[in-house]
């Protein structure tokens, strides 16, 4: 059963509102409780439009221009400020616009932001939180919708946090905000705009912690980010096809939940792991093989992965929805699966 | 751009001060040498020997409340500052007793006490977060400021780009002052870098920019003083190029064949440690039963803490867990 989100009639202290307006949501409410929030980025304040997506809008005029501090196209002098602003005390929140562009930054993110704590020994330490914008769907191409969320969880010393919903998007973000370690927070296209009733009190959702969508018996099925979308998407036919499935949404991929994963496919005996990133060498293929070291004598079925093909996203639509892993495909695994 | 005609000059007791780091410098790196020599560090070192006035004069204008990012060949900068030399042993001999429990080592050397921020291996990589903590400087509403340390080969590298153009965008109190010691790592200067004065890349950036004599400490002195001025009084960075030559090659056991032929030796000829000794002694400015007294001090010192480091315990194999995050992680 969902257990934090919709409803069909609005609840008493929630508001509806998407992903995108529930990280505004979580920015204000960050930044008023806390003077050390700060928050930088490429047009980010308010003279330039809040962000290209809005995410931002109002926290300018609110906080001020010192707090809220608009960027030159410049992703390692972004990162690099917002490490130095947090050795010194204070919890940046730095927007680089697209996940493909943290790779010019990532000499910071990886060598500084994940590495100082441990390199002074804990003398030092960089809460900082990065929200990035990926995701296929929008025909950007090959250099705007990569799904890295691997290439993080695979470095020491940085947590991977990819919700699916305004309700995890408001909770995880003030979670990452509050945390005193860097956290990579991952906003995806095919997730940002689907709506929800929130509750107007949402506080920080613990990271590390997934989320049980949907409790089954036959088959787990863990995604996160827009394929958990993509998931639910799917839930009416693994239905109608008989099928009793846990559909897990992971929402922090590291560190990931292993105790709730591993709980799941103890009972169900079967796991399809499904994500947007590049199926060979994703995040996926930690899951799996945890899975399998752990479980081996547990699986009634080898565990099968679903992710993208090893090419770039690609802009024609038709390659670009070949490229995704689509609802009808969750189903066909899951089918195959049961053998 | 020229040296300001109303220049600072630098009194006695300034200049005794920072001959004092000078030597505090060279003798902490004299006793690096001799124990990697004798088999008891085991360290990959970048030597600044050559380059001390430069940290030297900085650092006689810096508190513990200023801060630092520096490099790989950062000690100097470190030691400068008048970071305490027993956990800097500790931790470039690996030691649980090491300002990072050994975790670090010397090419990531932090001490927030005396405001050593970041010690970085990746050339260029000290000049984002300096204009970080300089944010947060001014955020606070206080007067310090930072220093970003970089070699002559990291002007070339983006992150020099970046920083400047942001740093000067706002006004922050940063001081980027790059030791020009004429070659990036085996790459002489002008067979690496588009101008002959990397000072004339401030002009792009709508900041001063001086290149000074790194080896001078008056010329040091009234250029230092007025950056950092600025940088306290709200006017933004200052980039400051120092030439200098460093006298170890890039890393210990370099070869030096890429230098020219009596190029070490000539420079040598030029270090700047006896020569201002001497002229302290011939000014006036210091008596040499004082200058005894300083350098018996500090090599006592340097012993002290050798023998210290040399002598602390290595780090639990559990330290591995440490430190990644706030929370230890799972065995």
């Amino acid at each position: 059963m969902s257990t934090t989100t919709t409803s069909a009639a609005k609840p008493a202290g929630t508001s509806k509102m998407n992903s995108l307006q529930a990280v505004n949501a979580a920015l204000h409410q960050a930044m008023a409780a806390d003077d050390k929030v700060l928050v930088l980025g490429e047009d980010i304040a308010d003279p330039e439009g809040g962000g290209v997506t809005g995410a931002t809008a109002g926290l300018s005029t609110k906080f001020g221009g010192e707090r809220v501090r608009s960027t030159p196209i410049s992703e390692q002098a972004i990162i690099g400020a917002a490490i130095g602003a947090a050795l010194a005390g204070y919890k940046p929140v730095a927007e680089i616009m697209l996940m493909n562009f943290t790779t010019v930054a990532m000499d910071m993110i990886f060598n500084h932001a994940a590495k100082l704590r441990f390199m002074s020994g804990g003398q030092t330490s960089v809460p900082i939180t990065i929200r990035t914008l990926t995701g296929a769907g929008w025909q950007t191409a090959g250099q705007h919708a990569d799904h890295l969320e691997g290439w993080y969880a695979h470095a020491a010393g940085i947590k991977v946090v990819a919700p699916s919903n305004p309700v995890d998007y408001k909770g995880l973000l003030l979670s990452c905000i509050e945390d005193p370690d860097p956290c990579i927070f991952i906003e995806s296209a095919g997730s940002l705009f689907v709506p929800a009733e929130v509750p107007d009190d949402q506080g920080p959702i613990p990271l590390g912690k997934a989320r049980v969508v949907q409790e089954g018996s036959d088959l787990t099925i863990v995604t996160w980010s827009s394929q958990t979308v993509r998931a639910q998407m799917a839930l009416p036919a693994l239905a109608e096809a008989g099928l009793s499935v846990e559909l897990i949404d992971l929402r922090t991929i590291s560190p990931w939940d292993r105790e709730t994963v591993l709980a799941s496919v103890r009972k169900t005996g079967r796991l399809l792991v499904a994500h947007e990133a590049v199926r060979d060498f994703g995040p996926g293929a930690e899951i799996a093989a945890t899975v399998s070291e752990e479980l081996f004598g547990d699986l009634k079925a080898p565990v099968r992965r679903l992710g993208a093909p090893k090419c770039p996203v690609p802009f024609a639509k038709v390659l670009e929805d070949a490229y995704i892993v689509q609802p009808d495909q969750m189903v066909a695994a899951a089918q195959a699966l049961m053998g | 751009m020229t040296q300001p005609s109303n220049a600072p000059q630098p009194d006695s007791a300034a200049l005794t001060d920072i001959f004092r780091r000078m030597l505090r410098i060279e003798r902490n790196d004299n006793a690096i040498l001799s124990t990697i020599r004798k088999g008891r560090l085991q360290m990959p070192y970048y030597s600044a020997r050559g380059q001390e006035v430069i940290p030297a004069t900085i650092s006689h204008f810096l508190t513990d409340e200023d801060q630092i990012c520096t490099i790989y060949r950062g000690i100097q900068d470190m030691v400068a500052k008048d970071m305490p030399l027993k956990p800097l042993w500790a931790e470039i001999a690996g030691r649980v007793d090491g300002t990072c429990k050994g975790k670090g080592g010397p090419m990531h050397l932090t001490h927030p006490p005396t405001g050593v921020m970041v010690t970085t291996g990746v050339v260029g990589s000290s000049m984002p977060i300096a204009n970080g903590l300089a944010w947060a400087a001014k955020l606070d509403g206080s007067r310090r400021v930072v220093i970003a340390y970089f070699g002559d080969g990291a002007s070339n590298i983006g992150a020099f780009h970046e920083s400047l153009n942001l740093a000067s965008l706002w006004k922050l109190p940063v001081i980027f002052v790059c030791p020009n010691n004429g070659f990036a790592e085996h790459t002489r200067f002008e067979n690496g870098t588009s101008v002959d004065q990397i000072s004339k890349r401030a002009i792009g950036y709508g900041m001063p920019g001086f290149t000074v004599d790194g080896n001078d400490p008056w010329e040091m002195y009234a250029q230092v003083s007025t950056a950092i001025a600025r940088a306290r009084d709200g006017e933004g960075p200052t980039l400051l190029e120092c030439t200098t030559f460093r006298f170890l090659g890039h890393v210990l056991g370099d070869d030096n064949k890429y230098m020219a032929e009596g190029e070490l030796a000539a420079a040598k000829e030029k270090d700047p440690l006896p020569l201002f000794r001497q002229r302290l002694l011939d000014e006036g400015h210091v008596d040499e039963a004082t200058l005894a007294a300083m350098q018996e001090k500090i090599e006592a010192e340097v012993a002290e803490a050798r023998d210290f480091g040399l002598a602390s315990e290595l780090p639990p194999v559990d330290e591995i867990r440490r430190d990644v995050f706030a929370q230890e992680m799972m065995a």
